[in-house]
């Protein structure tokens, strides 16, 4: 990374904000992306990625604050970007009636090249569809479409590569060959700013920013945003689970408890009330068997946790 | 142009592949020919009609006979007394009876002329009219043939007077208003969802992410249809020739000529409507209700432009239909040279050039 200090970065984002009416959809996104880093952006539906990306492809204009890609003004130079840029939005936007093959075709020569041209770049996941490729884009499975978008995405060799939520409704196999992909592209020099609701995906990624209600609430690599978790989490596992969690929330030194897979992860007033404590309380609400573990935080507990302190931080 | 060329073949699929609306637009032209053909028409064709002739001469047989060879009408049965001439229109569907009096071929050389009584079914006075008119004028035409070898002026006087000539003229001035609607209609339909359909199926956002300009979007969306109108123009002028049976009179080439400069406004018109609407469903109901009433009411094909009032004239003047119809009925009907019709050719160009300009501009090149 050293050698690229002294370039621009690829993707710039100043003080970027988007509101629709009353709805704030982005306010005051700032950050960077270097060349040639897979840079993922967390959050739930409706947080604000897809207007970001839809800012950052020119397809719509922010109200407020400056954005380049690739050292271009995405209102001013918007054509040039255009030209050098690849993306994939979340919802698949192929065309249906035509088939694989010729859907390539199409998307290669809209932009001046031809298949055989960038092969390489696509080679590894054009073989996994090849098979079906005279096949209409419409009849494919999700994983298949996603597979084809992303081809259709890369086929001009861009500098970068925009993906919304490209794993969005894909089975767990197909998304892990995505993710292998992605990491191959890197290694080709191309820039990936990729979104995705799945917190396990975060990890995949060199830097993230988690983004909540149009807000990035941190800007980090996945192991620092796991390392800066600065509580004492703990698992609590029990016979009946939704009951357990609703017991949790009532206790008064909790505090924060979501639902985690097949277990409850919580924090706790430190001063307030230890572990020995809530195993008693617990026990006086009919809880038998309880676990309560020390554990690791994931993404997902960081997530949940700046989310907490955000609104927090409100009150 | 490799670029361009991928996007023309692309539309061709997306049209080919789409049998339905293939089916459709290729057979809605036929419909619409004869529904308006045969519907706006105010002909009575193949009408039967019966005669009392006593006189049972030259010039009788002969004015039998030149209504029986027309296209109107056929002739029926001989009658003999008068009183069967109610019967025909009771019990048999005679349209028309014709009677002649005693020594007819004889009295015709008279200075004072002779009667001819013509009879139709007074019940249904439209048509009972557009039958005496038909018969008149066919007997005129007769007489005049009469003088003409005799060199006499003859005068063979029906009862009812020839005010004016629909016999002669009617079906063939309503064609080019018919191919007037027909080919904005389908034209316009057709484009106006092309544009549309990408927005809905979110393929235009790849597509604005892409060097891809506008302009040549919009081009080659309009090349495909262009084929396709070549297609229904040669069933509309082979219909209207031989099924409606309109006359070419003037320059076919001058006819190919302003119907393609009329289809290639009327497919930038469906664009520029593919410009403005989002959804398909708003496109095909400012194409198809939107267009059809200026057009059939205010082209001047089925109601004359000049008797309405100056405001709806002035309107006029911007619907397209209005200038190929006039321009069609002169080179078509008419038989007139390009000279004459120049003005409208010029201002067809010029409003193709300015809605593919306006299309140009009004197309989005963001989404929002």
């Amino acid at each position: 990374m050293n050698k690229n200090n002294c370039q621009l970065s690829t993707v710039n984002c100043h003080l970027i904000s988007k509101s629709y009416g009353v709805v704030k959809a982005l306010e005051n996104i700032s950050f960077e992306v270097e060349k040639g880093e897979i840079f993922g952006i967390i959050g739930p539906d409706g947080a604000g990625k897809t207007t970001l990306f839809r800012i950052l492809t020119t397809l719509i204009l922010a109200d407020s604050g400056t954005a380049t890609v690739d050292g271009r003004d995405v209102v001013k130079e918007y054509n040039e970007i255009r030209k050098h840029v690849g993306y994939m939005p979340g919802r698949f936007s192929l065309y249906q009636d035509l088939t694989v093959e010729e859907n390539l075709d199409v998307f290669a020569k809209v932009f001046n090249t031809s298949i055989e041209e960038n092969y390489h770049l696509i080679k590894d996941i054009y073989v996994q569809i090849e098979p079906f490729k005279k096949r209409r884009a419409g009849k494919l499975s999700g994983g298949m479409k996603q597979k084809l978008a992303l081809c259709c995405a890369l086929i001009h060799k861009p500098s970068v590569l925009f993906l919304d939520e490209p794993t969005t409704g894909v089975d767990p196999v197909s998304r892990k060959e995505f993710w292998e992909m992605l990491k191959r592209l890197k290694n080709e020099g191309i820039t990936i700013l990729v979104s995705t609701p799945y917190m396990d995906e975060a990890a995949l990624c060199d830097r993230i920013a988690l983004i909540q209600n149009g807000q990035f609430l941190k800007i980090e690599t996945p192991e620092n945003i796991v390392n800066q978790f600065a509580q004492e989490l703990w698992t609590v596992k029990g016979v009946q689970m939704s009951k357990l969690l609703n017991d949790l929330r009532q206790y008064e030194h909790i505090r924060t408890c979501f639902a985690f897979g097949d277990t409850h992860h919580i924090t706790l007033e430190s001063n307030m009330s230890t572990v020995e404590n809530l195993q008693d309380y617990l026990q006086t609400k009919g809880h038998l068997q309880v676990e309560i573990k020390p554990t690791k935080a994931s993404i997902e507990d960081c997530f949940m946790e700046l989310t907490f302190e955000k609104s927090e931080s409100y009150d | 142009m490799k670029q361009f060329a991928a996007f023309v073949k692309k539309e061709f699929r997306h049209i080919l592949r789409d049998h339905w609306t293939m089916i459709i637009l290729l057979v809605l032209p036929i419909l619409m020919v004869i529904l308006f053909g045969y519907g706006i028409s105010t002909e009575v064709k193949n009408t039967r009609f019966a005669v009392l002739d006593p006189s049972r001469d030259v010039v009788t047989q002969g004015i039998v006979n030149k209504l029986a060879t027309s296209e109107y009408f056929i002739l029926g049965d001989y009658l003999t007394s008068e009183s069967q001439i109610e019967q025909c229109f009771t019990h048999s569907n005679y349209g028309l009876v014709l009677v002649f009096g005693n020594r007819f071929g004889e009295q015709i050389m008279d200075p004072d002329g002779v009667q001819i009584q013509l009879i139709a079914d007074g019940s249904d006075p439209n048509t009972a009219s557009i039958l005496t008119t038909y018969a008149s004028s066919l007997i005129s035409l007769y007489a005049k043939e009469l003088s003409k070898e005799d060199e006499k002026a003859l005068l063979i006087s029906p009862q009812v007077k020839l005010l004016f000539n629909p016999s002669m003229k009617n079906s063939f001035n309503t064609v080019p208003g018919i191919m007037g609607v027909i080919i904005i209609l389908i034209c316009a339909l057709m484009t106006s969802v092309s544009l549309t359909r990408e927005k809905e199926h979110g393929t235009m956002e790849v597509l604005l992410v892409s060097p891809m300009r506008p302009f040549l979007i919009i081009f080659s969306k309009m090349i495909p249809y262009f084929c396709i109108s070549l297609v229904n123009l040669s069933t509309i002028l082979l219909l209207s020739h031989y099924m409606l049976g309109v006359p070419i009179v003037g320059s076919f080439g001058l006819v190919v000529l302003i119907s393609l400069i009329y289809i290639f406004v009327s497919l930038a018109l469906g664009l520029f409507i593919s410009t403005v609407a989002e959804k398909q469903i708003v496109a095909l109901l400012i194409s198809g209700a939107g267009l059809m009433l200026p057009v059939v009411y205010l082209s001047g094909m089925m109601f004359p432009l000049e008797s309405m009032p100056v405001a709806l004239q002035w309107f006029a003047n911007i619907i397209p239909a209005k200038w190929f119809i006039i321009a069609m009925r002169n080179v078509m009907i008419k038989g007139l040279g390009i000279t004459s019709v120049l003005r409208e050719i010029i201002i067809l160009v010029g409003m193709g050039s300015l809605i593919v300009f306006a299309s140009i501009k009004r197309f989005k090149i963001r989404l929002e």
